[in-house]
């Protein structure tokens, strides 16, 4: 009982420093403008840019931006998963494909998406697709080369034991090489979750499509330094939903790993 | 049993080594070629404008990069993407080691930190814009702005799971603090380091051409985007193409440091494989 009770004292501390951190932050960026150190035409107050934020949060023109950043980042997101596990799982599991395709895929992942930012724009103008094509190339590669891994990692004796046990490919599929690929396909898809995210804002920044990202360059080319910080904090609010949505499907999906089972009975 | 069952496989394959040359030519080169080849005919067949041949990309590629605009655009990009990144790491691993030392330091700032890493980092360079003008300080800030946070982040877990057995048998032999830091700490916490340096890396790039198409009027990135507005498709193709050989390079380069610095812990784990 005492061992319980210093744990949650532990907890109480960690969560209370987390607060003073995070309050701290906000009264030495007021305190940056108040005292002169940077003007606030281009460090405003922290009251006025949270202000800002509220007022975001009640107009709808704002509700209906995150909505075309977050639908292009879904779409872009579920068709480069659908590729890449497609695809990495034939490529991972045939050996001559495996070795054949090594150098193109080295060659290709290292690319900058944001390479592709022209190429996109003039195959499609300033539309969706063309963020699409950037989403969809970023996000790829983070779910392809874990799944290529994750097939390669299946254990030498359970193969066997599956083989001389009679089992026919699809059986093997789906109780072998499934249940070993999908801690890394959970892992991909975490990181091709963020990386679209990323993409998605930065299209928009730069291609000009209608979106949370065309909003940021249009306040910062009106010199609405308010409107600028308030959509800055209200993309980190997203990446952080999206962090913390993924890991919690992956421990949902992982329950039965050692990783996540480990951690719980500790 | 699995090395002798590979023995006799590495004898019966000694025997024909032509093939075997040609086997190891031919799986890294064979399809880059297949796909070299197709893509020419389809670009001299097809009527899409936006896709040149590749001996048109060549040629424009060495119009286009070889002479004066390398040094004019290359080098200057290449020379601020690479201080943003050495600022990163030493700025990164610096401030994660104090930060994974101390726990309640830890603690203060572990939301922040998690807030600030999940702003996506191109979102940064108006702010960094706005703040400094635009300059090539703010070029290496916004690359330092987005690549520290991996670095950091990785550094922290690293240094926090140093191995306790390890840290007390150092303190317990009375070890300095600062050797213990370099002998100890910063070893246990390299493989998670050069992880987020790994992160770092593509972010860096990334910035790099983003900050450039955004706010400049020279460098590979604005170079790039000037192109495609004036519809120089080849020339387009071109830097693109740069940028990727740039981007390959870099993981290269990071492969090979990688190794020389992680070769310990590669070589543990083989022996635990084994």
């Amino acid at each position: 009982m005492r061992v319980f009770s210093t744990r949650r004292l532990r907890a109480l501390r960690k969560a209370l420093l987390g607060v003073v951190g995070l309050t701290g932050f906000l009264v030495v960026w007021q305190l940056i403008p108040t005292l002169g150190l940077v003007n606030p035409l281009y460090l405003p107050y922290v009251t006025d840019v949270l202000a800002r934020l509220f007022e975001q949060l009640v107009d709808l023109a704002f509700w209906r931006r995150l909505g075309s950043t977050m639908t292009s980042w879904a779409i872009g997101l579920t068709v480069a998963t659908i590729a890449a596990v497609a695809l990495g799982t034939v490529v991972g599991l045939v050996p001559f494909l495996r070795r054949s395709t090594h150098t193109v895929v080295e060659f290709l992942r290292p690319i900058p998406s944001v390479a592709l930012i022209p190429l996109a724009v003039l195959m499609f103008g300033i539309q969706m697709q063309a963020a699409l094509v950037i989403i969809v190339y970023a996000s790829f590669w983070q779910v392809f080369v874990q799944v290529i891994y994750g097939v390669a990692d299946v254990d030498v004796v359970a193969r066997d034991t599956a083989r001389s046990f009679g089992l026919t490919r699809r059986e093997q599929l789906t109780h072998l090489v499934l249940p070993t690929t999908l801690p890394y396909l959970m892992t991909g898809l975490r990181l091709a979750a963020a990386v679209a995210l990323i993409l998605a804002i930065t299209a928009e920044m730069v291609i000009g499509n209608p979106g949370l990202g065309r909003m940021i360059e249009l306040s910062r080319s009106a010199g609405d330094a308010a409107g600028l910080y308030a959509l800055v904090v209200v993309t980190g609010l997203l990446g952080l939903a999206v962090n913390i949505v993924f890991r919690f499907i992956e421990r949902r999906v992982l329950s039965w790993h050692q990783s996540i089972r480990g951690e719980e009975a500790r | 049993m699995s090395a002798y069952t590979s023995r006799i496989a590495t004898t019966t394959r000694g025997r024909r080594v032509g093939p075997r040359i040609a086997a190891s030519l031919l799986y890294p080169l064979g399809l880059p070629m297949l796909l070299l080849v197709s893509w020419g005919l389809v670009s001299t067949r097809g009527t899409s404008r936006f896709f040149p041949g590749p001996l048109t990309i060549a040629d424009a590629f060495l119009q286009t990069w070889v002479g004066p605009a390398f040094v004019e655009d290359v080098l200057p990009s290449l020379a601020r993407l690479g201080l943003g990144v050495a600022a990163s790491i030493v700025l990164g691993i610096a401030a994660g080691t104090v930060i994974g030392l101390v726990v309640w330091l830890r603690e203060l700032l572990e939301p922040l930190l998690e807030f600030l890493r999940a702003i996506p980092p191109p979102v940064l360079i108006p702010v960094v814009m706005l703040l400094l003008g635009i300059t090539d300080t703010m070029k290496v800030v916004v690359i330092v702005s987005g690549a520290v946070w991996p670095i950091l982040l990785n550094t922290i877990e690293g240094v926090r799971a140093t191995d306790s057995v390890m840290k007390e048998t150092a303190e317990s032999f009375q070890v300095s603090w600062w050797e213990r830091l370099w002998f100890l700490v910063l070893p246990a916490a390299s493989p998670r380091i050069m992880a987020g340096v790994r992160q770092a890396l593509s972010v860096a790039l990334i910035l790099m051409v983003i900050s450039e198409m955004f706010a400049s009027s020279s460098g590979l990135g604005y170079r790039i985007a000037y192109f495609q507005r004036n519809y120089l498709i080849a020339e387009m193709w071109s830097g693109i193409l740069l940028l990727g050989l740039v981007g390959v390079f870099l993981a290269v380069a990071f492969g090979l440091v990688e190794r020389r610095v992680l070769r310990w812990y590669h070589g543990i784990r083989e022996v635990n494989r084994a």
